[in-house]
């Protein structure tokens, strides 16, 4: 992996994870509208950490409550929050953040993926890049940094 | 090292052969054989060879050849493979494996304490390598190698080896590593205790201990607990060694955890430290040599109860569980909690029982109370049974405001879990003889209507009872107990119901409801199948005489008229009496094969009477079940073969004819039929299910046929099942899937249009029940079929044929990879289908092609990649995560870093 052997943060902090979604009645009813919420998104972003055998949701790199939906609307934003301020993976995270909800979401929706507001010391510039289309696009073109977001984006079912 | 491959193999089989003829000549020859061999095998590096070098080099240890000097040339000559690490070329034909080689050299290093000194270093250097399995090799080599050594070759190595134990654990990269690095610690201190000390000697077990305390008791006391669980688990690792060190751990561990406790007001904390405690608990149950051994716990019993106690008063869930499960771990410790320990615990137990709302919560608190009835049954005896029974009698309180209908839901919840908790506490006989007339007046008063029970609480009684009936300790105390007192009360108590039918009132015994007869057959069946036979035989004879001669002598409350022919009821006169029959069925269907029913031959005829004519479809069916669960376990001969030819020719002579207003009762009669011997291999069966696939093509029955086929391939739950001793070979249904698949092939190809979707309805009801083994090598026949019946219209048959094929497709035949194009058409095309679930199993099967050999499937990944587009904006929250899964997995298909 390109994250090379040293680890930034080799002991991270672990959360407990929110468990799997109830089934409602409402879902099982062939006939009822289920709306995209919060936590179907949340539940999409399961991703694994590219510097640990954690997902995201471990890490609470990604909350529940920071992630905004509007089915209505076609609109997403996530804020991911990295694990320690100099984490060089920022921009890495969130470009397979994008990326899956790119692949897990119908057209229609604009996506926004951004840092939690003080959360990274270079903020202002990885939500630049996250929010510029064409440099997202550029990025998946370079097989190196695909190769590390599919890595990302691969379910540890094994 | 001059010699060609061939001819060392041949040097290697000789010594191996010499060894096994010449042992005492070859030791003859002293050192200068080992350095012989140690010559021969310098530089080999055939993976073939090398096995059989490695088994040279452990024959001259484990045989006690002498080394002389050359013990460091033996090891170096072998050591210098350690770790191995080979692949076996990918077309090896030789199926020589890592694992061999790794388990042959490991077998040499471990062999001998005379290695010590030169392999724990070794270990400890490759324990410090980035490769994995290098780690794990060097961890399980250390693992078998201290389970010869003393402690005396270990001494110098000590705080080396518990250096990169401590960091594999603490750093740990993958479980796999964590495992062994926690496997070898505590081999390790096994191996220190098993040492006898010398009076000048130190005692290196206690020295050890110190170091691994040293280094990990402060982080179980650390603010914010963030090493404790890899702290926690090596001191528990070498905890469970041995009684010695479980009792040096503990008495250093536990004060410090339970002034944690204490000290911590976080329910999360709390939870850690409790759960700590725990595994130490458990891993000292490990560790005892005997159960008699007084627990090392005693003398912090005082402190462990306040801990769990105060646990199981938060209201943190979490939290509650942990303590339940702790709670029933320090039962488990012998004489470690008095009396008023189990009282108290009894009485936090029933507090949570009747108050908590969260399920897991409860489910913990059943589960930790019958393990706790089954050590001390006489508190639960004399607390637990008569406290639940209060509260499951009293009526919801009466509120005339909005409140009402939530209370009435609470105390259904409450009453829901006193019957689970009466049955999970039914273990020990003495139990039983108390809980048991609990859950009989709960079903008496809910018939009288003197209490409200509702229909769902009276089936959850009934169930609680079948439990009991399953897991009771089989004594003849119990057996008696449900001869004598439980079968004749519920039969009793069905017979009034029946007899009131609708009664006057309008009010309806909830013990007529087809659910609660269906509770009440189970219990029957499963005490029946486990009653001795001396009881078995009085409790069918009883039975039968109720049923045939209306003798219900043996039954309590007797007030019943001295006329009841339950098999015998005039045309459409009550339902609710010839339902009876089901009890029945109950009874004398799930005895074992040896006793005997009386009267055999006129039961027979009357129940087979009933399910011809009666218009009730409970009572024909229960009758006709009845009777095929009594030819299943007739013994074989003319008068079973004449029986079943009556039986079918009037059964034939009925559906023949389209007009006969009773063709569905005789369908039922030989559908259980058909299945009742063809359990039984019995040559007859053949003619009823040929009958059955002509049926296919029949106008009204045809599609109840083809329902026909899953009843005959399932097991069915209350007659001609194992649990009920029927005659049934484990292979039926696959001899009968290999003697008929092509009668349904046949019939497909010759059906008219419309009919095809029965028969392929049928195919999918049979092979969705085969063993996947036999679907694999079945498929490739019937590929085009199930194909075929992936675009039938019909839903049903879509939705069978998905869930026959998903399974198959994780490991698919190879003559599914050549039809891949026509598989992908008609699986896309039904992502798009009206109904949800066949949207959401042919996502699943779309979602197991993707792990299918890239080179084979990406030509279809753009494809299917759009696709799947559609279903991701479904209107259902299933179906579109189901996709988001297919097509997150599509996308790495053939894309780097992908698969």
């Amino acid at each position: 992996m390109s994250a090379g052997s040293r680890l930034e943060n080799a002991n991270p902090t672990i959360f407990q994870r929110s468990g799997e979604r109830l089934l409602t009645a409402t879902e099982e009813d062939e006939d009822a509208h289920d709306p995209i919420d919060d936590r179907e998104i949340f539940d999409i972003l399961s991703i694994n950490d590219p510097e640990h055998p954690l997902s995201l949701e471990d890490l609470n790199v990604v909350e529940q409550v920071r992630v905004k939906v509007d089915d209505a609307e076609s609109s997403v934003g996530v804020e991911f929050t990295p694990t320690i301020p100099h984490c060089s993976m920022a921009t890495l995270i969130g470009l397979s953040i994008k990326v899956k909800l790119l692949r897990s979401l119908p057209d229609r929706f604009k996506i926004d993926v951004q840092i939690t507001p003080g959360s990274h010391a270079s903020e202002e510039a990885v939500n630049k890049q996250l929010a510029d289309k064409e440099r997202v696009a550029a990025a998946l073109e370079n097989s190196s940094l695909l190769e590390v977001v599919n890595q990302c984006l691969t379910s540890r079912s094994i | 090292m001059s010699l060609m491959l061939a001819e060392r193999s041949c040097v290697y089989s000789m010594l191996i052969n010499l060894m096994e003829t010449r042992e005492a000549e070859l030791k003859g020859l002293g050192a200068d054989f080992v350095f012989g061999f140690v010559q021969s095998m310098d530089g080999e590096r055939d993976p073939r060879n090398l096995l059989l070098a490695f088994q040279i080099a452990k024959s001259i240890i484990h045989r006690g050849y002498d080394l002389g000097k050359f013990t460091e040339e033996l090891f170096e000559v072998t050591s210098c493979y350690f770790p191995i690490d080979f692949t076996p070329p990918s077309n090896d034909p030789h199926g020589i494996t890592k694992e061999d080689l790794i388990e042959a050299l490991r077998a040499v290093l471990s062999g001998t304490p005379k290695f010590a000194e030169f392999v724990l270093p070794l270990i400890i250097e490759k324990l410090d390598s980035d490769v994995q399995s290098a780690k794990l090799d060097s961890l399980q080599t250390l693992t078998s190698c201290v389970s010869q050594y003393e402690h005396k070759d270990l001494a110098e190595f000590l705080e080396g080896l518990w250096t990169s134990l401590r960091r594999e654990v603490f750093q740990t990269s993958s479980e796999r590593i964590e495992c062994a690095g926690l496997a070898a610690l505590t081999a390790l201190t096994s191996c220190l205790s098993r040492s006898v000390l010398n009076s000048d000697s130190e005692d290196s077990l206690s020295t050890f201990l110190d170091l691994v305390l040293t280094d990990c008791k402060h982080h179980l006391c650390e603010p914010d607990l963030k090493l404790v669980w890899p702290s926690a688990k090596l001191l528990q690792a070498a905890c469970s060694a041995s009684s010695r060190a479980s009792h040096i751990i503990t008495a250093a561990v536990m004060p410090a955890l339970v002034e944690q406790y204490s000290s911590r007001t976080q329910c999360s904390h709390r939870r850690t430290l409790l759960e700590v405690v725990l595994r130490f608990i458990q891993s000292v149950t490990s560790s005892q040599s005997s159960e008699n051994e007084e627990s090392m716990f005693l003398a912090f019993r005082q402190s462990l109860c306040d801990m769990v106690f105060s646990a199981l008063s938060e209201t943190n869930s979490s939290l509650q569980i942990t303590a339940t499960t702790t709670l029933t771990s320090l039962a488990q410790q012998t004489g470690l909690l008095l009396d008023a320990d189990i009282e108290l615990a009894v009485d936090h137990l029933t507090r949570l029982l009747l108050t908590e709302e969260d399920e897991k919560v409860s489910v913990a608190v059943v589960s930790c109370a019958g393990a706790l009835a089954e050590l001390h049954p006489t508190i639960f005896i004399s607390k637990f049974i008569p406290r639940l029974k209060k509260e499951m009698f009293s009526e919801p309180m009466e509120q005339d405001n909005n409140r009402e209908a939530s209370e009435k839901h609470s105390h259904h919840a409450v009453r829901q879990q006193c019957l689970s908790a009466l049955a999970a506490v039914s273990i020990r006989p003495s139990v039983v003889q108390e809980s048991t007339p609990v859950l009989l007046e709960v079903l008496s008063s809910a018939h009288a209507g003197s209490v409200g029970f509702s229909v769902e609480e009276v089936v959850l009684a009934c169930r609680s009872l079948q439990k009991i009936a399953e897991q009771v300790q089989d004594t003849e105390e119990t057996g008696r107990c449900f001869h004598e007192l439980i079968i004749p009360r519920l039969l009793s108590l069905a017979l009034q119901a029946a007899l009131q039918g609708e009664g006057s009132s309008g009010r309806r015994s909830p013990l007529v409801e087809e659910v609660v007869l269906s509770a009440v057959v189970s219990v029957i069946g499963t005490s029946c199948s486990r009653l001795q036979p001396k009881l078995a035989e009085q409790t069918v004879a009883r039975a039968v005489s109720l049923f045939l001669d209306g003798d219900v002598s043996f039954l309590p409350d007797n007030s019943f008229p001295s006329h009841i022919r339950l098999l015998k009821q005039p045309q459409r006169e009550s339902w609710s009496q010839s339902q009876m029959v089901c009890l029945l069925m109950g009874c004398v269907c799930s005895l074992p094969r040896s006793v005997a029913v009386p009267q055999i031959e006129q039961l027979l005829s009357q129940l087979e009477e009933m399910s011809c004519t009666c218009t009730h479809p409970l009572s024909y069916t229960s009758a006709a079940k009845c009777f095929a669960g009594l030819v299943n376990k007739q013994s074989q001969g003319d008068s079973l073969d004449s029986l079943i030819q009556r039986t079918m020719k009037r059964v034939c002579g009925e559906l023949d004819s389209t007009s006969s207003p009773t063709r569905s009762q005789a369908f039922t009669l030989m559908i259980w039929v058909a299945k009742g011997l063809l359990l039984r291999y019995h040559p007859l069966s053949t003619a009823l299910t040929d009958k059955l696939f002509s049926l296919l093509d029949d106008a009204d029955l045809g599609s109840m046929a083809a329902e026909g086929f899953s009843l005959l391939m399932s097991d069915s739950a209350d007659v001609l099942n194992r649990g009920c001793h029927a005659d049934l070979r484990i292979m039926y249904r696959q001899r009968f899937f290999s003697e008929n698949s092509s009668k349904l092939v046949q019939g497909f190809n010759a059906a008219p249009q419309e009919k095809k979707s029965n028969y392929l309805k049928a195919l999918s009801n049979i092979v969705n029940k085969l063993p996947k083994q036999v679907q694999i090598t079945e498929l490739p026949a019937l590929l085009n079929l199930l194909l075929e019946a992936l675009s039938c219209p019909d839903q049903g048959v879509q939705l069978s044929t998905l869930s026959c094929l998903e399974p198959v497709l994780i490991d698919p035949p190879p003559a599914l990879i050549q039809q891949l194009e026509a598989l992908f058409s008609r699986l896309l095309a039904l992502v798009s289908s009206p109904t949800m679930s066949v949207k959401i199993t042919s996502l699943r099967c779309i979602h197991a092609l993707s792990r299918l050999p890239t080179h084979e499937i990406f030509p279809f990944r753009a494809r299917v990649l759009k696709a799947l587009a559609r279903p991701l904006d479904d209107k259902k929250r299933r179906v579109r995560s189901e996709a988001v899964l297919a097509r997150g997995e599509w996308y790495l298909v053939g894309s780097p870093g992908g698969r």
